[in-house]
């Protein structure tokens, strides 16, 4: 019964989402408010009613209704609660029924935080939303539906796939598909500008809060991806290039763009067109990485084309949202005022080259990732596009712009001098260049890695400059420090603060060059060198779990005869689905860590096992974090708050004024 | 609960005995700098019964007989482009992680220059377009000028072109 009602509250939001499509869309066509406050209330609504569906199905799986489809496909009652939970979104149809969800989830966001919002422009913005939910809740309702029954019933269900029973799992989706949804709120509202043909620095205002948003969610839950990744896979891969990751990086990509060119927007109201045209991008880019992952075109363009049901349907919907966005775009743009005038060599100047810069990788990504399959389906021929390419290929366009990041920071708007954009980057040059001598020294080879982290320590000092010289430029008062702090803008100390981030983590992969890595038959109680430490197996062990068995080593890590920690490396076979997956043993010391996967045992009492000391490895994901911190900081921007606009002229005045 | 342990142990041993992980112990070269190179070059070729591994990262038996054809090449004292070549002509252009420059993939290898000269190229159009564009709006009729140095705009005049909405 429970089951049903989530069935009937999906098909509800549907009707409610095209009520919301259509009626405020005419109210704003017909100047009438009554029509264009149907809106509000229909987003909240519709919201409700999908959570209402996605407990009903989260409830199925707790208790184990095996006569679900879904619970069958993807739950076992031996499996541990949390992954009860978590396996709901680890399949198709209950990984589109959490993409509704958070799609949902935005809308009822934008109805309940647009207060100081035109009727015409909220009503406008939810009307599209409105159309993007509809779209893909037809989408589930008709391919996907996951409160599909099965009579009879079996006693047993077939359990989740095992890589994907892990605590990371249980994250990651969710922060990636508040990503992916997060930029539907600004192509929202790009739409509705591009309908009115009404575009200002207050429109830039009222969507970089957004942006923002997916951009903080999308870059963690990329980290949280590929850590997990790291620590699953069990051979401490972390980023491979790999089309689903591919699908995540795209939009992250347009998103970080687009937040610098509506941060041109918001202060000197240029690059309008552009803006609009990433707020559109980044939201096609996330439909396109949807497309990729959930129409099975990437396993073979054969499969999708003999079950092409979902495919299609996904395809279908890419195509209206891109291409009337486009279609819109290309008939609107050209009459939308163009901005303020700026010299080459001024801040805007510097957004626009990276802008271009992020751009050209994005574009790039995008046809690596794209080119097989349309070969294939063109040609029959097949390639493989995979890491070698894309690290060979975007390397030369990633470091100049790693190059270029802090010098931009230091540019003022309108006109700026570089030499004098130089001269306050003095310090970052000289630590950048001792840098390089120290990894040189300490190092020697890869030149890549000394070359690498030198610019991520360049990238480090140079994106925190800026604050610092704001903060003790001609300071005669120590105790003045924290005034000065408190009057700098958020959003420059976010902005400084997100880009020291990107250097931690380019120092992170730099160091990947220095890992070390063996791979050996350890016997047990004997030791090993990995790098400067000794791993030591003390016991080999079988060990039941809820679902699966194992059989795991302990094994100790020592330095000079001290021991620094133990950890558990581990096979484990689940029975349900016989599948393996390796448990890596991690330890992690300073901001660098050992890693151990185990394989075969021989007869002879010795264990296969890959071992790694992998330093500064950890600043990969510390970086990632740090961006988020910068782009939190400057959220709280009370010029960005959602809400303040208006506020923010005088603010401004103000603070031109000190 | 014990028997069924111990079965699911058996299983266990079983099926970790068919799939191994990886590269193993017993299939490394002796010689450290001959295994270093059979890695980097193991690195850069796919298995091609996986979704995107390369054969150095993957449990998968093929990519186990790649990795030894390799090692076996490796030893006969072939140079690491000759291996990789002598793996493509038998395997096809699929197993080639970096994909040759050849007709079917010049746009793929052209596409960050094409990106970077047509947006660059785009940039600068649009800056020019701008600058003239704008240029021309500016200039005020004499009297028009008169006017707004009235008003006291001399400086917004030179600062701010009028925008058009």
């Amino acid at each position: 019964m429970i089951v049903e009602l989530g069935h009937f509250a999906l098909a509800l939001a549907l009707a409610l989402a095209f009520a919301q499509s259509v009626i405020p869309f005419i109210g704003a066509r017909l100047n009438d408010v009554a029509l264009m406050r149907v809106a509000r209330p229909s987003a909240i609504t519709q919201f409700l009613l999908v959570a209402l569906s996605y407990s009903a199905l989260t409830y199925a799986h707790i208790v184990s209704d095996f006569s679900v489809v879904n619970v069958i496909e993807n739950s076992h009652s031996m499996k541990p609660f949390i992954y009860k939970i978590s396996g709901v979104w680890g399949n198709h149809e209950g990984s589109m029924l959490l993409w509704v969800l958070v799609l949902a989830f935005c809308g009822a966001l934008v109805a309940l935080f647009s207060a100081t919002m035109s009727d015409k422009l909220r009503a406008d913005a939810l009307s599209v939303q409105g159309l993007i939910s509809a779209a893909f809740l037809l989408f589930i309702l008709l391919t996907s539906n996951p409160f599909a029954r099965l009579s009879p019933a079996p006693w047993e269900g077939r359990d989740l796939n095992p890589i994907l029973q892990d605590p990371g799992l249980a994250i990651h989706p969710p922060l990636l598909y508040f990503g992916y949804v997060g930029f539907s709120i600004v192509f929202s509202f790009a739409a509705a500008a591009l309908i009115s043909g009404r575009i200002d620095a207050a429109w830039a205002r009222v969507v970089r809060p957004w942006t923002l948003l997916a951009w903080i969610a999308l870059t963690l839950g990329i980290a949280m991806g590929s850590y997990w990744a790291y620590y699953t896979l069990g051979w401490g891969g972390f980023w491979f290039w790999d089309p689903v990751e591919n699908a995540s990086l795209m939009p992250w990509l347009a998103g970080t763009a687009l937040l610098h060119s509506a941060a041109v927007m918001e202060k000197r109201e240029a690059l309008k067109i552009w803006t609009l045209f990433l707020s559109i991008l980044a939201f096609s880019l996330s439909l396109l990485g949807t497309f990729l992952v959930r129409s099975g075109v990437l396993t073979s363009v054969h499969s999708f084309a003999s079950d092409p049901e979902r495919g299609v349907f996904i395809l279908a919907i890419l195509i209206f949202f891109i291409g009337g966005a486009l279609a819109l775009f290309a008939i609107r743009a050209g009459a939308l005022p163009v901005g303020g005038l700026f010299a080459p060599i001024s801040r805007e100047g510097a957004l626009v080259i990276n802008n271009l810069l992020l751009s050209v990788i994005c574009a790039t990504v995008v046809v690596g990732t794209l080119y097989p399959l349309a070969l294939e389906a063109m040609t029959g021929e097949k390639i493989s596009v995979g890491a070698p390419f894309f690290n060979g290929v975007l390397m030369p366009i990633a470091l100049p712009l790693a190059l270029l990041m802090p010098i931009g920071q230091m540019l003022p708007w309108k006109r700026g001098d570089l030499s004098a954009a130089l001269m306050r980057l003095q310090a970052a040059f000289l630590i950048g260049v001792m840098a390089l001598a120290v990894f040189f020294a300490s190092y020697g080879a890869p030149y890549l890695s000394v070359i690498t982290a030198s610019i991520a320590i360049y990238l480090i000092v140079g994106g925190l400059s800026d604050l610092f010289q704001r903060i003790t430029f001609r300071l005669n008062d120590q105790r003045a420090i924290l005034k000065r702090l408190s009057n700098v803008p958020l959003s420059a100390i976010g902005a400084s603060i997100a880009h020291a981030g990107v250097g931690v983590t380019l120092l992170g992969l730099a160091a990947t060059g220095w890992g070390v890595e063996s791979v050996i038959a350890m016997a047990p109680l004997k030791a090993y060198d990995v790098g400067p430490y000794q791993l030591m197996i003390e016991e080999i062990t079988p060990r039941q779990g809820p679902n699966y068995s194992e059989i795991y080593a302990q094994m100790s890590i020592h330095k000079q005869g001290v021991m620094l920690g133990r950890i558990e490396p581990a096979k484990r076979f689940y029975q349900t689905r016989k599948m393996a997956r390796s448990e890596a043993g991690i330890l992690t010391i300073g901001l660098g860590q050992i890693y151990a996967a185990i394989g075969e045992s021989h007869p002879d009492g010795t264990l296969d096992a890959r071992l790694y000391y992998k330093p500064l490895v950890t600043l990969i994901w510390i970086g990632a974090l740090i961006m988020a911190l910068g782009g939190a900081c400057s959220l709280a921007d009370r010029r960005l708050r959602i809400g303040v606009a208006r506020r923010s002229i005088a603010l401004r005045g103000r603070e031109a004024a000190t | 609960m014990r028997r069924f342990y111990q079965l699911a142990l058996g299983a266990f041993l079983l099926i970790s005995a068919s799939a191994s992980f990886a590269v193993t112990p017993d299939e490394m070269l002796s010689d450290p700098k001959l295994e270093m190179r059979a890695r980097t070059i193991a690195a850069q070729l796919r298995c091609l019964v996986c979704q995107n591994q390369s054969i150095d990262d993957s449990d998968a038996s093929l990519a186990r007989d790649l990795r030894l054809l390799v090692r076996e090449k490796l030893n006969e004292g072939l140079s690491d482009a000759q291996v990789l070549d002598y793996i493509h002509a038998r395997y096809g252009d699929f197993v080639l992680l970096r994909p040759p420059v050849k007709l079917g993939t010049f746009l793929l290898w052209a596409s960050p220059a094409l990106a970077l000269i047509g947006g660059g190229g785009a940039v600068w159009w649009s800056l020019r377009r701008r600058r003239t564009g704008l240029a021309a709006t500016v200039t005020l009729t004499e009297e028009e000028r008169r006017q707004l140095s009235a008003l006291g705009a001399n400086s917004w005049i030179q600062d701010r072109p009028p925008s058009t909405d």
